[in-house]
């Protein structure tokens, strides 16, 4: 597919993917490769200008955009929880929206705040405000996660968090991840986060597909832009060895 | 002869235009809201519309009051003589804070916040009633007390063209040169401000705290 903005500049171009069940596709490339504009145009927050995108053996032109956001798990990394709105009612939107009955929406927020390590008992009724940045990822993943979609979009959401903060939640992810079995696309520009959680890695770079790669043969991959991504893995193993 | 004895001797009428000016203020409110509120939300982030309805609004609101009454009395249907012309020109005066507010309200909103409620697959008007109007509320009350305060010191103005109020008082005590029956008007008109403004600023605070 094809995406371009109406100046006629392509954000991205005659890129080809696909994703299983099961599996983390991370989308790896700098600022500025499409790797957001890619995502964008999974769950139509995007119309691609060619190509098309099949979802569970149909188009994305047509699934209806509602109801197709609504079976595509959302993360962004600034969360986007909203202000408002308590933890409980965050993480309720999408099955509020399709109208569960109240004493399965409950049910499904308190699995879902255990599920993400957050005792509902304590956090069910905070405000997004009242969290860190750590918490409100999770409850961004729990949201994401509360209508049981099929697939989880995530762009560079844990992208704010302080280093442990971030290693924590990459870990608990991963694990969760292999768990649910659901098609994950994740956005990283980060070499070190790409390799721990993907299961494939899709290198981007100016919109276009370069490779895809298994983690392991990532680092060995001959070509220029998989190497500076390697390069600045290798350098920062180096940086742990010296020390 | 003191203000407050020329009210007390006078409260029938004095109550009866307090009365005149908070239904003056009201339906002129109502009417600004009414217009204002859908037509904010629909120039959000419509620049180039924008301008052109911010600059028509910017204008009316430079024009003397006492000239709007003025150049409304002769409109086919909304003029002529009372309350109906001062309601529409109190309308008019109230819509651009109004306006401004929903819109600059609305836009301000995270759009982080937008991008994930679109992305969770709320529709257009959910994003709307649930998400983008109770985030802009502090900002669009803004609006609505600002207008509100302006409306009441403008209705005593609307007197003049026979629309009734606390005005009446005022340009009556002009015309016999007598202080007291002008504060009969100024003090009570001075007093809705100030309640309507705390009023208003009590809500305000509220839904900020949400």
């Amino acid at each position: 597919m094809t995406y371009r903005l109406p100046s006629g500049a392509a954000l991205v171009s005659g890129l080809t993917l696909s994703v299983a069940q099961g599996e983390t596709l991370v989308l790896l490339g700098r600022s500025g490769s499409g790797k957001t504009t890619t995502l964008k145009l999974i769950n139509r927050l995007l119309e691609p200008s060619e190509g098309e995108i099949f979802i569970s053996g149909r188009t994305a032109a047509e699934w209806d955009p509602i109801q197709l956001r609504r079976g595509i798990g959302y993360v962004i990394q600034e969360t986007g929880l909203f202000p408002h709105w308590s933890v409980e009612k965050n993480v309720a939107l999408v099955p509020q929206l399709d109208r569960w009955p109240d004493d399965r929406i409950r049910a499904r927020v308190k699995e879902m705040l255990e599920l993400v390590g957050l005792p509902p008992a304590e956090f069910a009724s905070r405000r997004p405000s009242e969290l860190s940045g750590g918490q409100r990822q999770r409850v961004g993943v729990a949201r994401a996660l509360a209508a049981d979609p099929p697939i989880l979009l995530m762009d560079e959401p844990f992208g704010a968090l302080d280093p442990v903060t971030r290693s924590e939640l990459q870990r608990e992810f991963r694990a969760l991840a292999s768990r649910l079995g659901k098609s994950i696309v994740f956005v990283t520009h980060d070499v070190r986060e790409a390799l721990f959680l993907g299961t494939r890695i899709a290198l981007l770079a100016a919109g276009r597909l370069v490779g895809e790669y298994a983690p392991e043969e990532f680092l060995h991959s001959a070509e220029t832009e998989a190497r500076a991504f390697a390069a600045s893995y290798h350098l920062w193993r180096d940086d742990q060895e010296a020390r | 002869m003191n203000w407050y004895d020329f009210v007390l001797r006078n409260r029938g009428e004095v109550i009866a235009r307090t009365a005149e000016h908070i239904g003056l203020v009201a339906t002129s409110m109502a009417i600004a809201l009414i217009i204002g509120l859908p037509l904010g939300v629909a120039l959000v982030r419509r620049r180039a519309v924008q301008r052109w309805v911010f600059g028509v609004a910017n204008v009316v609101q430079t024009i003397p009051s006492l000239a709007l009454f003025g150049f409304l009395i002769p409109v086919p249907l909304i003029g002529g003589v009372g309350a109906s012309t001062a309601i529409v020109a109190l309308a008019l005066y109230a819509l651009l804070p109004i306006l401004r507010n929903t819109c600059t309200g609305i836009e301000e909103v995270d759009a982080a916040v937008i991008e994930s409620a679109r992305g969770m697959g709320m529709t257009p008007q959910q994003v709307l009633w649930q998400v983008e109007l109770p985030l802009a509320a502090p900002v669009l009350l803004a609006g609505i007390r600002l207008a509100t305060a302006i409306s009441i010191g403008i209705t005593t103005i609307a007197a003049a063209i026979g629309a009734g109020g606390l005005g009446v008082f005022i340009f009556r005590g002009v015309a016999m040169v007598n202080n007291q029956v002008i504060l009969a008007g100024a003090i009570p008109a001075a007093l809705l401000a100030v309640l309507a403004d705390l009023g208003l600023g009590a809500v305000q605070r509220r839904v900020a705290a949400k």
